[in-house]
């Protein structure tokens, strides 16, 4: 089995380290959740387990850290929606652009990579 | 007997569903994706299934990372809609079709698919933005129940898409073993090229999508052969849900005739794509 060619596929290893990540923004799915994330951030992650590196991700809101410490896109998406920013807005700091650079590049057809 | 009678290929982009469900159809940016569905739905319209297996995958709302079914389907009397954290959808509740679920889980367990079954499901827009696709104003109920079937497009390793071909080859079959006379849609969603995360966020690659269009008519075999290297590659990391749309062709008899298609970029950081086809028996 060959394995695929990119910047963040969540395969098992990824699995493994972002798990208690991944699992602290799932839970922002739910209304009561989001209210104790907001009255104290650090406590909400230290009650979900978090390692430094990765509390440190959430409270700065490092969503390229938040990648290369096996976060899922789908899960910290929710993280992303709790500060009301758009997948435009991520598109943009994954790629060094503004939202606003970043969604006229898609507008007119998207980036064009191998 | 059931039927096939159609198979409807959409992407299920939660921003689609958020436009319908904030009015915003008819504004520039929308109004050509929109307008691409018009004849699709009119169409589909007069030609109302029963039921629809619709293929799709969660995102990261009913199934977690806990336990990550390879395939799965959805065997309840109904699904509510999941709130995915940005309150739920204001659509109906689903409706399910537990004796077809039933009956499908069987046939595809002894055909040698190992089907994970799921009792408890909250659909998420992987499953109710194609419903509004097919139809944009359900009122109080959608139009017809629902069997859901789901793939785990999500977490590496994904199936390759020679086995997703296969299942829907099974499904096919299976449809058709249902001795009721039910008139089944079977549709696939998500895709087309599209990557949410990384340096290659953005990615959309057009002349795949073109050539995916086109072969999964004529030629979903060589779709088939494609490796999932192949799709994250030139699909993107999220564009290899597209080997959830070879479910639906293996479904349908080989000869299909195609009603309608559309493309539009970008729908959110997506190429949306749409292929209606109607099953010639």
């Amino acid at each position: 089995m060959t394995r695929a060619r990119d910047d963040y596929p969540l395969d098992l290893a990824a699995v493994r380290r972002g798990y208690r990540l991944n699992r602290l923004c799932g839970s922002l799915a739910d209304a009561a959740n989001r209210r104790r994330f907001a009255e104290d951030e650090a406590a909400y992650c230290d009650a979900y387990g978090l390692t430094p590196a990765q509390k440190t991700a959430i409270l700065t809101r490092d969503w390229i850290a938040m990648l290369d410490l096996g976060g899922s896109i789908f899960y910290t998406y929710k993280l992303a929606m709790v500060d009301k920013l758009s997948m435009q807005h991520l598109g943009g700091v994954f790629t060094g652009m503004t939202v606003e650079e970043f969604t006229a590049v898609m507008r007119s057809g998207g980036r064009k990579l191998g | 007997m059931a039927e096939v009678s159609w198979g409807l290929a959409t992407s299920h982009v939660p921003s689609i569903g958020a436009a319908m469900d904030h009015g915003q159809t008819g504004q520039p940016h929308w109004k050509p994706l929109f307008d691409g569905y018009a004849p699709a739905r009119e169409w589909m319209a007069a030609h109302p299934p029963d039921v629809a297996v619709v293929i799709y995958n969660d995102h990261a709302n009913a199934i977690g990372l806990d336990l990550v079914p390879t395939f799965a389907i959805g065997t309840a009397e109904s699904y509510p809609v999941a709130d995915e954290g940005w309150g739920r959808r204001p659509v109906p509740d689903v409706d399910g079709a537990p004796e077809l679920s039933e009956h499908l889980v069987t046939e595809l367990v002894d055909a040698g698919f190992d089907i994970a079954t799921c009792h408890r499901l909250d659909v998420d827009h992987g499953l109710t933005v194609p419903l509004s696709v097919y139809c944009p104003d359900p009122g109080d109920a959608w139009p017809c129940a629902v069997v859901p079937l789901l793939v785990n497009v999500i977490q590496y390793p994904q199936p390759t898409a020679a086995r997703c071909y296969a299942l829907g080859r099974a499904l096919g079959r299976a449809i058709r073993s249902f001795p009721p006379a039910l008139k089944v849609a079977v549709f696939g969603t998500g895709g087309m090229s599209h990557q949410l995360a990384g340096s290659r966020a953005g990615l959309i690659n057009t002349p795949f999508d073109r050539m995916f269009l086109d072969a999964i008519e004529h030629d979903p075999q060589r779709l088939a052969a494609l490796s999932r290297e192949d799709y994250i590659r030139q699909a993107g990391t999220e564009g290899i849900e597209l080997i959830m749309w070879l479910v639906m062709r293996g479904a349908l008899s080989p000869g299909v005739k195609r009603i309608h298609e559309t493309y539009h970029v970008p729908a959110s950081n997506t190429a949306a794509g749409l292929a209606l086809f109607e099953d010639l028996g």
